[in-house]
């Protein structure tokens, strides 16, 4: 860790899709972590089953680290493509592992960076093993050279690779050993630049788990008591389907895999009327299709969460990349006027608790509540600190028993409140029949037919009404950094990462987080920015649609805008770079 | 226990003077009363359209949704509730249509929900225009020189998706309509109940005729509802129309299926905050 505890190292593997860099990558964070190490993960890969460049990239921390970084230190290039396509994202200090029995380099084509070969067909030959381990091998050679703990790498191989039999553990660890070997005996490890350094045992908290923000959505949906999920897959959002289905078991969740996206917010729907938590998972394009369900929602006031995994746009865009390109669009999506709330979590602990907040809210206001995320954080894996059940409450708003529908003659599913929210019945209570209608009705429920407007007027107030209580359940703009700064930085979503990173080495400059931005407490934002001298709005999308939501909501203009939509989230080197030109 | 008047609201029917909707509804709040459900007890998704406009009148848990959509709001209804008696009410433009791709999948999983299809051939409310039911060559308001596909058999459909109740019956012959849907309701697993529907305003002037002449009684014959082939080639029938049950087959039906709710309804399982330390270990 080249000396210096605050410094950050970035390892890259990169190959062709199927040679195994994800799982060699996910090994290799592991056992960082079980050293006590702190990491943040991204993999690149295309939308294709075989063939492609694929890669996998970590950077790796004594302290904690809130952001993948672009430059990397150290890479293992399996394919000729691979070196060619990672290699000006190297630092110029950097060095090279590359399959020698699969391409030459020679140091000139490294810009003179150091190379180290590494013959992985004869090396598989020699340790009997299947080429399907080469992957293992890599790993095992830089654990050597990286001068860290192989038995911790054995572990995490043995723990990853136990449900396939021990034949297959003992292959790769044999295949991490013979790396290993390979570097002891012919890399001269000693002479490595860089090292990684594991804590004391005791000074490791067994706590510590490696997620991504899909990850954590999905255990707050578990903690929160959700009951039914309905997700049609769609990248990348569809790891959040195959969690809650891979635990359904366990969980007693149900999770269903519809005919198409329609389908699945009108069953989520469904679930929700018929009194369960429910929620449904998608990403722009499958959100579309589903327009028309969430503003059924609206008008038959049943409480959803929806959760919205970017990925840059439009139509099939740029599958398997990262943007912030949909706020406006959920924000304003849905024909007709009803109150929807974005909550946009900034890493995976936020993503945990604004989800188990999510289900609150939806069912306390009966709305439509949205989790929005994106590629970069829904896949990148980060550490995180121990997720607390203990630091939320259920809070399922106002609900009607049996007893009290006896004593009324006919229930009003919609009554006009003060607040906006009617207690709800639910489907098998005595007394609470009702039609939870599509078309406007009256406060039983009834369509309204012909021109009505004392009616209609009742029925749109009365649900717009719910947003003076809704604002103030909201969570605050969050302060990072110092209290008054030259400038003050604004975002939302996971833009949160690499500026929290870049902060650490930038001076004078603060960063306004906006975990709600839609709809937004002119009231909240505007104290928040009382004390800004200069406010820069940074997202990762080409038209600002914060910023303009920021101005169309509270009258506040921005003094300036970063943004990219090149595919990539922001790195903290560019966040530092732009923030020093601005300054 | 509940009465066919215990499953009207207060609300009067907006349907035209002579609809043939009406059988249809007093055949199934019969058939509930009869099957001895509470109007509590049955949830009723409807579509949009004539018999979605229903929804104001029928005295249940209603969900009246979006057009073509209903089915997985009752889908859902069911997973969440298998306790509930849950019936789709559509028509042949939502059900054959704009929902096609719901019903047929509702088929495949065969979930214990009753589907039925109040079948006029045409678009009614919207003001006559053609339907996927609609005879081929006629003339309706979107296809003025005549309609140029053929008709789809919803019957047939749903035998090849996997349906394991497929009915057909006339809304005039309440009686026998309500027997079926007796049939239907209690069927576990998917049911169609596909219903013939006279519409006044942009059926044949003499559409009641016709059907007087066509209909006939499966239960008059000899036919047996067990054969998927033969159910093919009896759904099939125009000349002459057969009401009753055509195909019914055991399956487990999806919610059947479910370890998840094999003890208790979904819904009536507390929604508590859940421990996640356990699949925490997966990430460590």
């Amino acid at each position: 860790m080249v000396n210096d505890s605050s410094q950050v190292f970035t390892w890259k593997i990169g190959g062709t899709a199927g040679g195994g860099q994800q799982v060699a990558g996910l090994i290799f964070t592991k056992a960082c972590i079980r050293g006590g190490l702190y990491t943040f993960d991204s993999s690149e890969y295309p939308s294709l089953i075989r063939g492609g460049i694929v890669t996998y990239r970590v950077s790796i921390g004594e302290q904690p680290i809130f952001s993948i970084y672009k430059k990397n230190q150290l890479l293992v290039a399996l394919t000729k493509e691979a070196f060619d396509y990672c290699l000006p994202d190297m630092t110029d200090d950097g060095v090279i592992l590359y399959d020698s029995d699969k391409f030459k380099i020679l140091p000139k084509d490294a810009k003179n960076r150091k190379i180290y070969p590494l013959p992985l067909k004869e090396l598989v030959a020699q340790a009997k093993i299947l080429p399907i381990a080469s992957n293992i091998i890599t790993i095992g050679t830089c654990t050597a050279l990286l001068d860290y703990d192989l038995n911790t790498l054995n572990q995490v191989i043995t723990d990853v690779f136990s449900k396939k039999g021990k034949k297959v553990v003992a292959m790769n660890i044999e295949a991490a050993k013979f790396g290993y070997q390979y570097a002891m005996d012919n890399l001269q490890p000693d002479e490595f630049p860089y090292s990684l350094k594991a804590k004391p045992a005791n000074k490791v908290k067994q706590d510590t788990v490696l997620v991504t923000a899909n990850d954590t959505i999905s255990l707050g949906a578990v903690a929160a008591g959700c009951k039914f999920s309905v997700a049609y897959p769609m990248t990348p959002s569809s790891s959040i389907l195959h969690n809650l289905a891979n635990w359904a078991e366990e969980t007693g969740m149900i999770v269903k895999h519809p005919e198409d996206e329609i389908a699945g917010i009108n069953m989520a729907i469904g679930a929700a009327y018929a009194g369960v938590r429910s929620m449904t998972s998608t990403s722009g394009g499958g959100f579309a299709l589903m327009n028309e369900g969430l503003s059924l929602a609206g008008i038959t006031e049943t409480p959803l969460v929806i959760i919205e995994s970017q990925r840059p746009g439009p139509a099939t865009g740029v599958p398997t990349w990262t943007e912030q390109g949909d706020l406006a669009y959920v924000a304003h999506a849905g024909h007709g006027e009803f109150i929807r709330v974005v909550l946009a979590p900034g890493d995976a602990t936020e993503a945990f608790y604004l989800t188990t907040l999510a289900f609150n809210l939806a069912e306390k206001w009966q709305i439509p509540v949205f989790i929005m995320v994106d590629k970069y954080i829904s896949e990148g894996r980060q550490t995180t600190e121990a997720l607390d059940i203990t630091k939320f409450e259920i809070e399922r708003g106002e609900m009607v028993t049996e007893q009290e529908l006896a004593k009324i003659s006919q229930y009003k599913r919609y009554k006009a409140t003060k607040s906006g929210v009617s207690p709800r019945s639910i489907p098998g209570q005595k007394g609470g029949t009702h039609v939870a209608n599509s078309d406007d009705h009256d406060e039983f429920g009834f369509s309204i037919e012909g021109f009505t407007p004392e009616i209609r007027n009742l029925m749109v107030e009365k649900r717009a009404a719910k947003l003076d209580g809704i604002l103030k359940e909201l969570p605050q703009p969050q302060l990072f950094g110092p209290k008054v700064a030259k400038l003050t930085l604004i975002g939302w979503g996971s833009v949160k990462s690499p500026v929290l990173e870049a902060l650490k080495n930038l001076k004078d400059v603060n960063y306004i987080h906006i975990s709600a931005p839609w709809p937004l407490s002119e009231t909240k934002i505007r104290n928040q920015l009382k004390n800004v001298k200069k406010l820069i709005c940074i997202e990762n999308n080409q038209t600002g649609q914060f910023a303009n939501i920021l101005r169309e909501t509270t009258g506040i203009t921005v003094d300036g805008k970063l943004n990219k939509y090149d595919g990539a989230q922001f790195f903290p080197e560019e966040v530092i770079e732009n923030i020093n030109k601005l300054k | 226990m509940a009465t066919a008047k215990d499953f009207m609201t207060s609300q009067k029917s907006t349907w035209c003077a002579g609809c043939g909707d009406f059988g249809i509804w007093t055949g199934l709040r019969q058939a509930l009363a009869e099957l001895n459900i509470e109007p509590h007890q049955a949830s009723l998704v409807f579509d949009i359209g004539c018999c979605g406009n229903g929804a104001n009148w029928h005295n249940a848990y209603s969900f009246h949704g979006l057009h073509g959509r209903p089915i997985p709001v009752a889908f859902a209804i069911k997973l969440a509730n298998h306790d509930l008696k849950v019936i789709v009410i559509t028509g042949d433009g939502g059900g054959y249509g704009e929902g096609t791709n719901h019903f047929v999948h509702s088929c495949r999983a065969n979930v214990d929900i009753t589907c039925i299809v109040y079948n006029n051939h045409g678009y009614s409310l919207t003001t006559g225009q053609a339907s996927p039911t609609t005879q081929q060559g006629k003339e309706t308001k979107s296809t003025p020189d005549g309609l140029l596909e053929t008709p789809l058999n919803g019957l047939q459909l749903a035998i090849t998706c996997g349906a394991t109740f497929v009915s057909q019956a006339y809304a005039d012959e309440v009686k026998h309509l309500k027997d079926v849907l007796k049939s239907a309701i209690s069927h576990q697993g998917f049911s169609l109940v596909d219903v013939l529907q006279p519409c006044v305003i942009y059926n044949d002037k003499d559409i009641r005729e016709q059907y007087k002449k066509k209909i006939y009684k499966l239960e008059d014959t000899s036919y047996k509802p067990n054969d998927k082939n033969k159910a093919y080639l009896k759904a099939g029938e125009q000349t002459k129309l057969p009401v009753g049950i055509l195909f019914q087959e055991k399956r487990l039906s999806y919610e059947k299926q479910l370890p998840q709710i094999s003890k208790l309804p979904l819904v009536k399982q507390k929604i508590k905050k859940v421990n996640i330390n356990n699949l925490l270990n997966n990430f460590k």
